[in-house]
């Protein structure tokens, strides 16, 4: 692969943004802290008293304060990862879609109705299910 | 040799899982995605499967990023799944195939794939709902289980071309086993979806049909795209089509047969698929 084709993933990975190392070195704590949410007694130590639980694996304040706010972008921004993530705000009651709408600032109606609208994107030709070809070798 | 019946591919949100705890498999939400799914088990019926190897990303039940493989074997007498973070039921626990995996390892080492060997691997929703789907209400799984986890987690991830190369490799060592097996190769994961950041709610139809109408006959043609330029067009979590492309790979370059493709806009936050594919 050329250099040039590199520096653009490498462009790709900063503007997306995509979770590559410089993230993960950032975000270990909050990620370590959010993987230990698979087991339930260490969700409910967090509940108990999330200040302890957040201290115990190291959070940054950069990460402490993201968490402490709820925002999810921060805590993007803080190196967190979404499947990690994912178990934090299940802790909060928060689904995917209550994840998207506080990370677009819409309501989580407006979030749904436009995860819908993708759908006016499929063009009208498109073969989105079993067609006449039934078992034609492609 | 074992034999490759065929090639089951399909989405694997988590949310599928809560529907078909609650039962809304028939609600206007849902029906148009598990509207995919009756072929395919009519199909399964006749095909009558007893390995599947099965190409997934984990979600951090198994790996975290102290230790992150870019391609895991599964070399296991047993898979369980475990609470993945939210408290919901547990899936089911797939009995493995150690034979057979450590073939498929000693093979793709051998083919210069140097693959990690876990003898221990718990398994998430990415490969149980696959298994809810085709199989409702079973009470164990009628198949055993070959489990290759692919990294779509942290950058570095491996590229298209390299995961359809690892799947042609995994094709390679199926079709040196000494055992009659008869193997369903499965890919699961996307189609195009993000859940993080200002785009979180992204999806790529144009990209996601791309897809569909290639990956049977022409799945060189997804290889054209670098990693990171997947994640720009299916969006952060849409790279999981890796798991496609390698499954797709593991299937071998036969001509093969659609025999069932359903596509429907949205599922969670997902563009969602099923696809099973035949040797023609």
């Amino acid at each position: 692969m050329s250099v040039d084709l590199v520096s653009d993933d490498m462009q790709r990975r900063r503007a997306i943004p995509l979770f590559d190392g410089g993230l993960a070195r950032r975000g270990f704590a909050l990620n370590a802290m959010c993987f230990s949410f698979n087991d339930r007694a260490n969700r409910e130590a967090f509940v108990a008293d999330e200040e302890a639980y957040c201290a115990k694996f190291g959070l940054t304040p950069e990460q402490r304060d993201a968490v402490a706010r709820r925002d999810v972008l921060a805590m993007l921004e803080a190196g967190g990862n979404v499947y990690y993530l994912a178990k934090l705000a299940g802790i909060f009651g928060l689904g995917v879609q209550d994840l998207g709408a506080l990370q677009t600032g819409m309501s989580v109606d407006e979030f749904k109705a436009m995860l819908a609208r993708w759908a006016d994107k499929v063009p009208a030709d498109a073969r989105v299910a079993l067609c006449a070809n039934f078992g034609e070798a492609v | 040799m074992a034999k490759i019946i065929g090639g089951y591919f399909t989405s694997h949100v988590p949310g599928i899982g809560g529907a078909i705890v609650r039962g809304d498999q028939e609600t206007p939400y849902w029906k148009p995605f598990f509207a995919g799914f009756p072929p395919i088990r009519e199909w399964l019926a006749e095909a009558k499967p007893d390995v599947a190897v099965v190409f997934s990303n984990d979600h951090g039940l198994n790996f975290f990023l102290d230790t992150m493989p870019t391609f895991a074997v599964g070399a296991a007498a047993q898979y369980d799944n475990a609470d993945e973070g939210w408290g919901l039921p547990v899936y089911k626990s797939f009995a493995g195939h150690p034979a057979l995996s450590w073939h498929v390892i000693d093979a793709l080492v051998r083919d210069e794939f140097d693959i990690t060997t876990c003898q221990k691997m718990l398994v998430d929703h990415a490969v149980s709902i696959p298994f809810e789907l085709i199989y409702p209400g079973a009470e164990s799984w009628p198949i055993k289980l070959v489990p290759i986890s692919i990294n779509t987690v942290q950058y570095p991830l491996p590229s298209p071309k390299r995961c359809l190369a690892l799947g042609r490799a995994v094709h390679r060592a199926l079709t040196s086993w000494g055992g009659d097996e008869r193997v369903l190769v499965c890919g699961t994961g996307g189609l195009s979806h993000q859940l993080d950041g200002p785009r979180a709610g992204f999806m790529n139809p144009e990209y996601d049909l791309f897809c569909l109408d290639n990956l049977a006959a022409h799945p060189d043609a997804l290889t054209g795209h670098s990693a990171e330029q997947v994640a720009e067009l299916a969006g952060t979590q849409g790279v999981e089509i890796l798991n496609w492309i390698a499954a797709r790979g593991a299937m071998g370059d036969a001509a093969m047969c659609e025999v069932s493709r359903n596509y429907h806009i949205p599922i969670s936050n997902t563009a969602a698929a099923s696809l099973l594919l035949e040797p023609a």
